[in-house]
């Protein structure tokens, strides 16, 4: 697999901040809609980080209007314009799967001092 | 045409200036030497033979280390003949073939041996439906159902397609799109899956 990670290494990006699952981002991801072009924000939690070099992806979850909404973004995509790193949560797992079935009170995440 | 022989690395991604996110096989393609050209007159069809590889000395048969003595060649693993190769007049025995000879964007076939998966059923050998899961059936979820006839003509015809050994075919894949080619490492990299395990040899034609 070496081979391939060298060939794939000039497409790593090194500009985004290091974030961890239980952090809340906001995703600045670039969409093109026919010709026009514009950039999404999609704020939520990390709820996991997922294969790595190119291949690397999360996933963040957001609750807007009481329906659940997760979006996976490929971590090395050049459509992320920025990631906002806005706040640390302190997490006991990788994957935080269980916050599917909470919501609410229970769904919060204690902030991580650094 | 023009063909090349190489070996499957395994499978990343390569994101386009668009920023999608293209799903490719990168295959060490040669470098490939010409051991040999068939001729018309000479052998009655027309021909390369590449060989690719660098092997010891010691893996090869004397009969075998000559072709490459003769070609001034280190010693190769495998030889293979392609037919109706481009510019066939130009070339010449001991020259080399690097990836160059395919362009981004160019459409190649990949032949491969696919990965062998044991004794298979039906339903994975052949995609057989099966039988009825519910109704009061048992044992008949992958079953291939009736084989035939009656006590005319009290057999099983040839050829019906049954359990068994099933993968380790020699499977080509049309089609494929050149996605980079980076003739100083020798890679190729073609759009989708490509048949074989890992470090499989693969043939590469345009």
């Amino acid at each position: 697999m070496n081979k391939i990670d060298a060939l794939t290494a000039a497409q790593l990006r090194t500009d985004l901040p290091d974030f961890r699952p239980g952090d809340t981002v906001a995703v600045h991801y670039r969409v093109v809609e026919g010709d026009k072009e514009r950039i999404q924000i999609f704020e939520g939690v990390v709820i996991k980080r997922h294969g790595s070099g190119v291949n690397e992806t999360f996933t963040v979850r957001k609750v807007t209007g009481g329906i659940g909404v997760e979006r996976i973004f490929p971590m090395h995509s050049p459509n992320i314009q920025k990631i906002e790193h806005k706040r640390m949560g302190k997490v006991r797992r990788a994957k935080l799967y269980y916050l599917r079935e909470r919501k609410g009170k229970s769904a919060r995440i204690a902030e991580r001092r650094p | 045409m023009a063909g090349m022989i190489g070996r499957k690395l395994g499978m990343t991604r390569v994101f386009s200036e668009s920023g999608d996110s293209i799903p490719v096989t990168v295959i060490q393609a040669g470098p490939c030497y010409v051991t040999a050209i068939r001729t018309k007159e000479n052998n009655g069809y027309e021909s390369v033979q590449l060989g690719y590889e660098e092997v010891p000395e010691r893996k090869l048969n004397k009969p075998r280390l000559g072709v490459f003595k003769k070609l001034n060649l280190k010693p190769l693993r495998y030889l293979k003949e392609f037919r109706n190769f481009d510019n066939i007049a130009e070339l010449e025995p001991g020259q080399e073939i690097k990836v160059d000879i395919f362009q981004v964007g160019d459409r190649v076939k990949v032949t491969g041996i696919s990965k062998g998966k044991g004794f298979q059923g039906v339903v994975k050998r052949h995609g057989f439906g099966g039988g009825p899961k519910t109704h009061g059936q048992s044992d008949r979820w992958r079953a291939p159902g009736s084989v035939g006839q009656a006590s005319y003509p009290s057999r099983v015809f040839k050829g019906l397609r049954m359990a068994g050994r099933t993968g380790n075919d020699r499977v080509t894949v049309r089609n494929l799109e050149v996605v980079r080619v980076d003739v100083e490492n020798h890679i190729l990299m073609v759009k989708g899956a490509v048949p074989g395990a890992r470090n499989g040899l693969v043939y590469i034609t345009k």
